[in-house]
């Protein structure tokens, strides 16, 4: 849940990154990291495995701006998306006003995105969320691969509700801002309803 | 669920107030407050050359891990954890389920001076955020949100 502190004016927002394992979630936080200008971003924290997987999350902390004389912040998150890491995914989920699913394009990855966005689905269920009801935006990463999937096909696989969607190349930063921003956007909107 | 978050400036200089005192009874170097999600919610002491944001996040995921930890074994959650360094030792606990509590000390202070001083500091934060709690459900209290318009959000994403 987004946190306002009349006493700084300031608003904080939660932003989590969820996906099958190696699909591009770190990448994204790490695009936006190296292309942010250090007064808009805090340090970004990962606590990976020696190989570089994520092991618990990734933290980057970012200001937007200022609306109405509030600061806008937004602290993002990724998951560890291993499938047996699943009890550190549900700990991550706590407290999030808006979620971004980073699918990986590859044919071969289908069944792994698929059963990600399930454990989506059941984990903020957990925690009281409809995924159908909270900010929500999917990223198809990997358009650049040779045996990315069809954006139809994805589209019909993942996104039966149509929620807005981006594609990406995340180690070039294509649509990682576009996808940042939308899901920024919706939740500053849900905001807006006072929900 | 999780209730939404709301900080006021009465309640905010109340709970500086209490983690200042805390910090001086305690000989702390720094008491900092994180609510559950990683946000920080007041930090005294030395903090200048420390990085809170970060601290608070950690701090969170701390709290989170050691709690799906104590659900393994049957335990509700533990709500004291410390952590002793060589030089800095970290005492953090949980206040009334909902927000933790963060000292740092050195030895210029002790484990038992520390948990003595945060028991108090507990009692009063407690009463305090639960006089926030009451506020926040109480109707027409609303986001300061709801009435921004489309054209604020756009501006945000201008430049």
């Amino acid at each position: 849940m987004s946190f306002i502190n009349y006493s700084s004016r300031e608003i904080n927002c939660k932003i989590v990154y969820y996906g099958p394992g190696l699909c591009g979630k770190t990448t994204n936080l790490q695009f936006i990291y190296a292309n942010t200008n250090q007064q808009a971003k805090g340090k970004m924290i990962s606590l990976a495995t020696e190989t570089e997987r994520t092991l618990f999350f990734d933290f980057l902390p970012l200001s937007l701006g200022e609306i109405r004389g509030f600061k806008t912040r937004f602290h993002l998150y990724t998951v560890p998306g291993q499938v047996f890491y699943d009890a550190s995914r549900k700990l991550i989920l706590k407290g999030v006003d808006g979620v971004v699913f980073v699918a990986d394009s590859q044919i071969e990855r289908m069944e792994a995105n698929i059963e990600s966005v399930e454990n989506l689905r059941t984990n903020l269920q957990e925690q009281g969320y409809d995924l159908d009801k909270i900010p929500y935006v999917i990223q198809y990463n990997k358009r650049d691969l040779p045996n990315a999937a069809p954006l139809e096909e994805l589209q019909n696989l993942l996104n039966p509700k149509g929620i807005p969607h981006f594609e990406a190349v995340a180690p070039k930063g294509e649509g990682v801002y576009e996808t940042l921003k939308a899901i920024a956007r919706l939740i500053l909107t849900e905001l807006k309803k006072g929900t | 669920m999780q209730p939404q978050m709301v900080m006021y400036d009465e309640e905010f200089q109340q709970i500086s107030a209490v983690c200042e005192r805390l910090a001086r009874e305690a000989n702390a170097k720094i008491v900092f407050l994180v609510d559950k999600n990683g946000q920080l919610i007041a930090s005294v002491g030395a903090t200048e050359n420390l990085d809170t944001t970060s601290l608070a996040s950690l701090t969170a995921g701390n709290i989170a891990a050691t709690g799906g930890l104590a659900k393994l074994i049957g335990e509700k959650e533990f709500s004291i954890l410390f952590h002793e360094g060589e030089k800095d030792n970290l005492h953090i606990s949980i206040i009334g389920g909902r927000v933790i509590l963060v000292v740092i000390f050195d030895s210029r202070s002790s484990l038992g001076l520390v948990r003595l001083r945060v028991k108090k500091a507990s009692d009063e934060l407690n009463k305090i955020f639960d006089g926030l709690m009451k506020k926040v459900q109480v109707p027409g209290a609303g986001s300061p949100f709801a009435e921004i318009t489309d054209d604020d959000i756009d501006n945000l994403f201008s430049e």
